[in-house]
């Protein structure tokens, strides 16, 4: 046997011990936002940019597995300026960290519809174990994940110099999501 | 001559006082480039003062709908009350359409406003990209016109001051000139 199809066949079989195949997003149906408050003014913020991949298998959701990719340049709080501004060093800093991420360490069953997820969370260089509670359930043949991931924005360097005042913007941020994905 | 009502003139003046101040924070806020935290306070700032005089334009216009002002004197030409009265209805229309232009527009852009940071005031519409640029422009026109009024207001209280001498604009002042002098 050749060695590069003695690999393939190696992968293929690793790939089906694995669990089920990672499952396709649908990017329309999708959503990641960033919930703060600013002077206590609730202000949601989309990510325009990102991607999620998810293997799940309802019949062994332990073996599940979930990554997520934000680009940071695509938060929008609907206004040109602004976008350009949470852009720069201060907040963001999308030169040099132009992707925020989410990697799972753990996925456990939690009730019927429920799983608990754990994993690590890296945003502009700073990682931090966070785990959030997820709900799944299906909706026209795709799998609907749903779930906030409540941060602090602080622990991650999100506003430095004067913007560390959380009286102007709060510490806390809730990471809201909503992922639809299908085989 | 007979005095305006001491509702009417404490209204009046406060009213004044905070269109003015909160017409020139709005010309500086929006001079301030890019995003700092003295910009979103002055934002705020500019909200709650807009708010409070919706307020207290309300409580001033249910006032003049139950007392009546002092009728002018036969000595002034009819055509100058027809244009008082022309211009004090725009007024009170302007003191309605300014804040609640401002209102809205706030809420086009997705930013709810909380009175004072405590009190979230009800979101009547959602967030609307499109409908933002059009509600941004009347408000800051509706500004202009409303600048526009008070400097006539202002010139005809003038007028009767220095011109006329006739008493009309001190019916309105919160205390009483020297007689001889003004009249």
């Amino acid at each position: 046997m050749k060695p590069v199809r003695a690999l393939l066949l190696a992968s293929l079989f690793a790939s089906a011990l694995a669990g089920a195949a990672v499952l396709k997003t649908d990017p329309a149906k999708s959503s990641v936002a960033a919930v703060f408050k600013q002077m206590n003014v609730p202000v949601e913020a989309k990510f325009t940019t990102f991607s999620a991949s998810i293997d799940y298998d309802a019949a062994r959701p332990e073996a599940s597995r979930a990554t997520v990719d934000i680009a940071t340049a695509s938060m929008d709080l609907g206004d040109a300026e602004y976008n350009r501004e949470i852009a720069k060093k201060e907040w963001f800093n999308t030169a040099q960290f132009p992707k925020a991420s989410f990697v799972s360490t753990s996925i456990k069953p939690a009730g019927p519809g429920k799983l608990n997820v754990a994993g690590k969370l890296t945003i502009k260089g700073k990682s931090a174990d966070v785990n959030f509670p997820l709900t799944v359930k299906t909706e026209g043949g795709k799998t609907l994940f749903e779930g906030q991931l409540p941060i602090h924005r602080l622990a991650f360097n999100i506003g430095e110099g004067e913007w560390k005042d959380t009286s102007m913007v709060a510490d806390e941020v809730v990471i809201k999501f909503r992922v639809s994905a299908g085989k | 001559m007979q005095r305006y009502s001491l509702p009417a003139i404490v209204l009046h003046w406060l009213i004044a006082i905070l269109i003015v101040g909160t017409f020139t924070l709005g010309l500086v806020m929006t001079d301030i480039p890019g995003l700092t935290p003295t910009k979103l306070r002055y934002f705020s700032w500019h909200k709650w003062a807009g708010v409070t005089v919706l307020g207290l334009a309300t409580l001033r216009l249910l006032w003049r709908l139950r007392s009546r002002p002092p009728a002018y004197p036969g000595s002034m030409p009819r055509w100058q009350g027809r244009a008082a009265h022309a211009l004090h209805g725009l007024l009170y229309l302007l003191m309605f359409a300014v804040p609640l232009s401002g209102y809205f527009y706030s809420l086009a852009a997705g930013v709810p406003v909380v009175y004072f940071g405590l009190f979230a005031l009800p979101v009547l519409i959602d967030a609307d990209p499109a409908l933002k640029p059009v509600l941004g422009a009347l408000h800051y026109w509706l500004n202009m016109g409303l600048a526009a009024l008070v400097a006539l207001h202002v010139l005809a209280a003038l007028k009767h001051v220095v011109l006329d001498r006739d008493g009309i604009m001190q019916r309105m002042l919160p205390f009483r000139l020297n007689k001889k002098e003004f009249q």
